[in-house]
Formats: C-alpha cells, sequence, structure tokens
C-alpha cells in the first residue's frame, strides 16, 4: 500500500534559519526588482486602452502594427505577441498622475482601431478583445482591489482569533503575508501583468495557505491538549506537523495538478493567473511546513500564554524528538 | 437524524434530484427579433446556465454623464431617464438578452451578448440624438461682426499662423491642449500687422447666409480660435457657431462648413413621433423622414410660415447635418432630413435613435471591453480541456493512492460536480472564464477534505481500532480542521464577491459553491459510501485503505 512520509519523524523545526534565509534570497531580490522596474499593471489599474488582434495573414508581425500606428501618428504604444505567435497585443497606458481626459481613452482605442483598418485589409486580422478604461475607473478599481485584499487579510485573522487564541492567528497571519510577499517577488521576476484576475488569484491564495497552515495548527491545538505535563511545546510542534505532512503533501499536489493543467491547457487569458496559483500552492506549502510553527514558537516565547502550561520552558534550543 | 443507510441514502438522492433539476432546461422569456423585423418576447426553454461576456463575446460599456460641456441640473433623474431610452433604443437594435442596469449612484452598464459589431453598438448606445431645427443668420450679423473679433484676437496675441501652427495628430489624438498650439505661433508678430485677422484667415464664404467654409487642415485650429474668450465674447447676441457634422468637397479640397445660427430652436426632437429611414429614389441618397406629434407640428408649421425663404439648419448633437435647406413653404408634422453619401443603415441607425428618444444628459463610455466571438469559442475550448485533464489527473492520485477508499472518494468528485453545477444553476450564475479556472482549481480543492479524513481514518487504524471505529473517528476528529481551512477560502471569496467585477465574480461565486458542494459531499455522501462499504465487507478484513 503506498504510503507517503509515513511515521515521519523529520526535525522540521530545526530548519527554520535555512527556511528563513531561502525565503529571503527568493523574495529580497525580487522586491528589489519590483523597487526598480514597478509593477507591471493591467490597463484596468492604469487606464488606458488595449486591442488584442489575432492575424490571420502572417505577414503582420510587430514591427509591421509598429509602422502602421507610427503612419496614424500614434507612438509609444506597446506591442507585444500574446501566447500565440499571432496573436498581437497592443496596449497603451495612461500615466496615472497625469490629466488624461475620459474622452482621449476612448479616442486612442478607435484612433488604433482606425490605424489597423487602414493598414490592413479586413480578412487580415480580427480583434479579439478591445478595452478602454478611463483613468476614473482605473482609479476605482485600483481601490477595490487593495481594499479586498486588505479585508480579505483583516477578516481571515478575525477568523482565526475567534476560533483560535490570537498566537496562532497572529503565527497564521505572518506566515501568509510571506506567502503574499513571496508571490510578488515570484511575479516580479516573471514580469506578469497584473490584472484583475491575478489579484483574484493572490486572495484565493490567501485562502488556500491559510487553509493549510490551519490543518497543522488544528493538530497543533489538539496535541497540547492531548499532551503532559513534561513536553515541550518544540516538540508538539514538531510532531503536528510531521503527523499532517501526508495529508499537506498529498492535497497541495492535486491541487498542484489541478492547476498545472490550467497553466498548460488554459490558454493564454487563464495563464497569468494559473501561474500565480501554481507558485502560491509550492509557496503555501513550503510556509505552512517551515514558516507558519517556527513563527508560531516564536511567538510562544515572546508572549507566554497562561492556559498553556506546556509552552514555558520551550526553546529554540530543544533537543530533537527520540 | 440521519444515522441510517436508508436516510443517508434518500437525502442523497433527494440532493441528486435537486441538482439534476436545476439544469432542467426551464421556460425563459427572452427578446427576440421575429419574423417581421420587430422585437417581442418568445418563451424558449434552455439550461440556466448563463455565460458571461468573457466566453460568448459581446461588449460591456460603463457610462457616465458627461458634465465637461456644462453641468447637468439633475444628474440622477437624467440618468434614470437616460436608462429608459438607452433599453428602448438597444431593444430596437435588436439585441437579445441585454443587460441595461444602474451602478451605484452615477453610472449605467450595458452589456450586449453575441454582437458583431461592436462600434455600432456602441454608437447607438452613446449617441445623444438631440434633435433641433435652427434658422442661420439671416441678416450676416456674424459676418459684421469679424473685424471686431479679429481685432481681439490681435490684441490677445492670436495671429495669422500658417499651417505650420497646426498641432500634430498625435496632440490631438491625446488631448493636448489645441488652443495652446495656437498661442505659440505669437511669438511671430511681424507678418500679422498687414494680413488679414487670425479668424478670418481662415473662413471663406459659404453659399448661405450664415455659412462659412474651412478648408478641411484648418479645422482644427478654426475650432480652438473659434473657443477662445475674445470670439465668444463678440459672437453676437442670439447666436451660436456650429460646426458641419462632415466635410464637403469642393473640387480637390475639402472644406469644413461653418455656420452662425440662432440660438433659439425652433423646435426640438421631443416633438418628434416618428422617424423611418428610407432611400430617395430620384437620387439614390438616404434619407430620414420624421413625423411630429400634433402640436409640435402646429408649432412647426407657424413658425415656419414667418421664414419662408430663410434657411433652416438640422442640427443634431450639436452638428449641422447637411447644407440647410432653404424653407419653400411652411411646414407641418412631416419633414425629411437629407443623409447625401451616408449607408441606409447609417439612415436607419440614426432613425432608431430619433425614435427612442435624445438622451437627457450627454453620456461618456469611462470603461469599454469587447470581446470578439472567437476569443470566447477558444477560452471554452481551453477551459474545458484543462478541467478534463485536472480531473483525470486527481482520480488518478486518489485511487493509486487511497485505493478501494479513493474509489469511493471519486465518486463523491462525481457527484461534487454535479452539485456544483447544479448550485451554480440554481443561484442564477454567470458562468466565465475565471469561473471556469475557479471550478478546476476547486476540483483539487475538493480532495482536500476527503484527504483530511482517510489520513485520521489511517491514524486511527494505526491505533488498533476496529474499521468501523477508525472510520467514525476519522470523520469526527477531522472535522474541526475541514471546518476552518474552508471558511478562510469562504471568506477571501466573499471579499472577491463584493469588491470584483464582472469575470472575479463569476470566479468568486464558483469557488464558494465548490466550497459547499465538497463540504457537503465529503462529510456526508462519502461517509455513506463509507458505512456501506464497511457494512458489505466481512468485519475483520483489513481496511484498504
Amino acid at each position: 500500500m503506498l504510503r507517503l512520509f509515513d511515521n515521519a519523524q523529520y526535525n522540521v523545526m530545526r530548519h527554520w534559519r535555512a527556511a528563513v534565509i531561502v525565503t529571503s534570497v527568493f523574495v529580497i531580490p525580487g522586491l528589489a526588482l519590483f523597487g526598480v522596474h514597478g509593477l507591471n499593471t493591467s490597463i484596468e489599474f492604469t487606464g488606458g486602452t488595449l486591442i488584442q488582434v489575432h492575424a490571420n495573414d502572417p505577414a503582420i508581425n510587430t514591427a509591421g502594427i509598429r509602422a502602421a500606428l507610427g503612419a496614424a501618428g500614434i507612438t509609444g504604444a506597446e506591442i507585444q505577441t500574446f501566447g500565440a505567435p499571432d496573436e498581437f497585443v497592443i496596449r497603451a497606458r495612461l500615466d496615472p498622475r497625469s490629466e488624461q481626459t475620459d474622452a482621449t481613452t476612448q479616442e486612442t482605442r478607435d484612433a488604433v482601431r482606425d490605424a489597423l483598418n487602414g493598414a490592413f485589409s479586413p480578412e487580415a486580422f480580427e480583434v479579439d478583445r478591445a478595452e478602454a478604461v478611463s483613468p476614473k475607473v482605473s482609479g476605482e478599481l485600483r481601490e477595490r482591489a487593495t481594499l479586498a485584499l486588505l479585508l480579505g487579510l483583516g477578516a481571515t485573522f478575525l477568523v482565526l482569533w475567534f476560533r483560535y487564541e490570537w498566537r496562532f492567528g497572529l503565527a497564521a497571519v505572518i506566515a501568509t503575508v510571506h506567502d503574499v510577499i513571496a508571490t510578488v517577488a515570484f511575479v516580479s521576476y516573471l514580469n506578469l501583468e497584473i490584472s484583475l484576475v491575478v489579484v483574484a488569484a493572490l486572495l484565493t491564495l490567501i485562502g488556500y495557505s491559510l487553509n493549510d497552515t490551519i490543518v497543522t495548527f488544528d493538530r497543533v491545538r489538539e496535541n497540547v491538549k492531548r499532551s503532559k505535563r513534561q513536553d515541550y511545546f518544540y516538540d508538539i510542534l514538531n510532531r503536528s506537523i510531521n503527523e499532517t505532512l501526508p495529508r499537506t503533501v498529498l492535497t497541495s499536489g492535486t491541487t498542484l495538478s489541478a492547476v498545472l493543467a490550467l497553466l498548460i491547457l488554459g490558454g493564454s487569458v487563464i495563464r497569468p493567473f494559473a501561474w500565480v496559483m501554481a507558485f502560491g500552492i509550492v509557496v503555501g506549502t513550503f510556509s505552512s511546513i517551515f514558516i507558519a510553527s517556527p513563527v508560531l514558537l516564536w511567538v510562544e516565547r515572546r508572549w507566554p500564554s497562561e492556559d498553556v502550561k506546556v509552552v514555558k520552558g520551550a526553546g529554540m534550543s530543544a533537543p530533537a524528538p527520540a | 437524524m440521519f444515522s441510517t443507510i436508508r436516510s443517508r441514502l434518500i437525502v442523497i438522492v433527494l440532493l441528486v434530484i435537486g441538482s439534476f433539476l436545476s439544469l432542467v432546461p426551464r421556460d425563459v422569456t427572452i427578446r427576440e427579433r421575429g419574423p417581421d423585423g420587430a422585437m417581442r418576447d418568445v418563451t424558449v426553454k434552455r439550461v440556466p446556465l448563463k455565460r458571461g461576456l468573457d466566453l460568448l463575446g459581446g461588449i460591456h460599456l460603463a457610462l457616465e454623464i458627461d458634465e465637461s460641456a456644462g453641468p447637468v441640473a439633475n444628474p440622477d433623474d437624467a440618468l434614470e431617464r437616460a436608462l429608459t431610452v438607452i433599453r428602448s433604443r438597444v431593444d430596437e437594435f435588436g439585441v437579445a438578452e441585454p443587460l441595461i442596469q444602474r451602478v451605484g449612484a452615477d453610472r449605467i452598464v450595458v452589456e450586449l451578448a453575441g454582437i458583431s459589431e461592436p462600434g455600432r453598438a456602441k454608437a447607438i448606445v452613446e449617441r445623444s440624438a438631440f434633435l433641433e431645427w435652427r434658422l442661420t443668420d439671416m441678416d450676416n450679423r456674424f459676418r459684421d461682426q469679424l473685424p471686431a473679433i479679429d481685432r481681439s484676437l490681435v490684441e490677445a496675441g492670436v495671429t495669422a499662423g500658417e499651417s505650420a501652427a497646426q498641432p500634430s495628430t498625435l496632440e490631438q489624438l491625446l488631448g493636448a491642449d489645441t488652443a495652446g498650439a495656437a498661442d505659440s505661433a505669437a511669438g511671430d508678430t511681424t507678418t500679422a500687422l498687414d494680413g488679414p485677422g487670425p479668424l478670418t484667415a481662415l473662413l471663406f464664404n459659404g453659399s448661405i447666409p450664415g455659412e462659412f467654409l474651412v478648408p478641411e487642415e484648418d479645422y482644427p485650429r478654426a475650432d480652438s480660435l473659434i473657443r477662445l474668450d475674445p470670439v465668444q465674447r463678440l459672437v453676437p447676441r442670439g447666436l451660436d457657431l456650429v460646426w458641419a457634422s462632415e466635410p464637403i468637397s469642393q473640387g480637390a479640397r475639402s472644406y469644413r462648413p461653418l455656420y452662425a445660427v440662432e440660438r433659439r430652436a425652433m423646435i426640438t426632437g421631443e416633438q418628434l413621433q416618428d422617424a423611418r429611414a428610407t432611400l430617395d429614389q430620384t437620387n439614390n441618397q438616404s434619407i430620414v423622414l420624421f413625423t411630429l406629434t400634433r402640436s409640435g407640428g402646429r408649432r412647426f408649421r407657424q413658425e415656419t410660415r414667418q421664414h419662408v425663404g430663410d434657411f433652416m439648419a438640422i442640427m443634431l448633437d450639436g452638428r449641422v447635418f447637411r447644407q440647410p435647406p432653404v424653407l419653400r413653404s411652411e411646414i407641418g408634422r412631416n419633414g425629411q432630413i437629407e443623409l447625401g453619401s451616408a449607408s441606409l443603415q447609417e439612415a436607419q441607425d440614426l432613425a432608431l435613435v430619433l425614435r427612442a428618444g435624445a438622451l437627457p444628459a450627454p453620456l461618456e463610455i469611462v470603461e469599454e471591453r469587447t470581446v470578439g466571438p472567437s476569443l470566447g469559442r477558444d477560452s471554452i475550448r481551453q477551459g474545458t480541456q484543462a478541467g478534463i485533464i485536472a480531473g483525470v489527473l486527481v482520480i488518478f492520485v486518489m485511487i493509486g493512492y487511497y485505493r478501494m477508499a479513493g474509489i469511493l472518494a471519486v465518486l463523491g468528485l462525481a457527484f461534487y460536480a454535479l452539485f456544483t453545477i447544479g448550485g451554480l444553476a440554481s443561484f442564477g450564475a454567470t458562468l466565465t472564464l475565471p469561473g471556469l479556472a475557479g471550478f478546476v482549481l476547486s476540483l483539487g480543492m475538493a480532495v482536500d477534505a476527503n484527504v483530511l479524513i482517510f489520513e485520521r481514518i489511517r491514524e486511527e487504524v494505526k491505533t488498533g481500532k476496529s474499521p468501523r471505529l477508525a472510520v467514525d473517528a476519522g470523520f469526527n476528529n477531522a472535522m474541526p480542521a475541514i471546518i476552518d481551512a474552508n471558511v478562510t477560502t469562504v471568506i477571501t471569496a466573499a471579499f472577491l464577491f463584493q469588491f470584483g467585477t464582472g469575470p472575479v465574480r463569476g470566479f468568486a461565486v464558483t469557488l464558494i459553491v465548490g466550497i459547499i458542494a465538497s463540504l457537503i459531499t465529503a462529510v456526508f455522501v462519502t461517509k455513506t459510501f463509507f458505512l456501506i462499504w464497511l457494512q458489505r465487507r466481512s468485519a475483520t478484513k483489513e481496511l484498504a485503505i
């Protein structure tokens, strides 16, 4: 019978320093990159126009489109292939600080369309997608996305606080914030475009990563109840991680395989979402094993709880379980 | 309550029947274009699962009142009336199942699915269609005022610039202030002293009183000039300067007519009762025939009687349509608008917006999303493919790892899929591409509850419990973790629903419904299967989990 991590007895807690280093090595350059380039936000958040064109004529390429736009007096538009060599996305973003009026967003969109119509025959291409977002709307969307992220985090913290004691809640939230930051670093490495759907993926990720952490902490809570007076909290944490390890790995495995199917087969529109989810599952699993419990131990040492007597005497240097 | 297998089976059967019932095609009333061309309500049977615009292809517009030309007195009321007008226009345009609704305090959202000509649909929704008839400046009061206007322009530092002063097309495109470009020519003061005035230099006399022709290439500059304060101040009282909607060509050159018209309208579109497009047989021109209301017709007759021999401009949305015709006799209730080279379809669209009435205030599009039908088809195909592969992978892992128990879980997964789709249908949820992704994602998550339970059962078996006790203890001990873990996901999904827009909301709904369905499946359906399995096998045999 297939058994993964059956009776595992890894001293996971011992590796907390390594986990911190791995995280820092991954996150810090990513955030630095993000600091240099800024986030690649979609026109939903910057305002502006986007046209996705499917070329039926292989002669149409990025340079040809640029020339056609240039001939119509439109310069500075961003032209990229999108998913396939015959799919092109033309973006004209607005600078959120400039005084662009709503009308010009529409006009730019129409002008791009006219320029393409002028340069290519109607059969040579079709417009798959056209979006025009005015600065007013993009400002609202930015606000709503930020609110959704902050309130989502806040509300889950409240639930954890209500269901567990606050130390568990705090540790779970720190682990989750770690996941969000690591994912932002990942997004910045891949230069993924941040759209509403990517924000949705980030929020889902918060729920998912908490899910993993909660299952572990639930086991911790149970083991604390069962524990004897001489047990170290350090050991209880280790035992809880090991006991939930088969479940953690298996669930992450099935969810990850579903998301990988989406990433490979789901098409270009959903791909950024799938990238964020795939990475999120990996980092969420990592953090629930290597980050959440050490953080919980740290929180318990800093603010020892009264009712959990076993916690007293817990230390980072506690002996490994036999 | 559900202690016996029999009562559990009854509940499961009821849930399955409920899910199937919610998927049975229902009677839905939709508006459709009948064979006679009129819109009418038709009842059809269909599966109550709507596809979103991103899968179906179509256009999504968000409109707000445009106050750039001046404040609107009662925006709330204007928006409400605009909603009615847009509704009747879309109705006449013939889009099946449009979504037209007010969102928030100041916005109207229009969603038209399956539209093949987004540009036309947009024009029909957005056009103000404010129609008015005004007399032209018969006494040439504006022309007499031109020297004074030129003088004040020169005093203000504007000179008769050459074409070089024109802003580039890009600047216009991006909304650069064209008046600023005109001002920049002011540095060059020497050439202007003896030349004609800045405005007069651009104007040629038209063929009727109050008409001026501006070479098309000078149109942007002339337009920015007449917006300048010195000009606006000196335009004679009771007159407006209005551009023609289209340029006209004379010989090889193209001119944009500018009209000085009376500010007072003889009559406006509010008195319009009907408008029909037709083709004038004699010269193959598109025309719109209109009929005024009884009282409107009376007033129009009175007005036109006093002005026989004068020229009357037909203005639509602040532009003059074609050259103003001369009033040969009084006009009653019936008249026509000549559209010249415009196609019959354009004439029909104009007649349509005239019939549906003018918007109470100009609207601007603040957000537009168009998805072509082929992109939507691709998305559905790829999303379904990914879903099937994901399902196969999950089934493979579960059966490979948990053997018999895995088969039960996979069986449960089939119920999960049915409950999710049934739940979505009974909520009348809209299926979007992120929604499809959410479904695929929740497939992976749906097995999580099973995994939690199975791992618990394995642990209980290890402690030496009998299979029956191990199963009970496994289900019971796994419950707190299952509930807590799913509550957080539901909460984040709820925030997504609250703050998200169309497609993202579809994702949130799918996630929430999927999680609830997976909870029901794991803790109830799969457990029932387990109980049946335990009952049918010998009590001493080892549990295949």
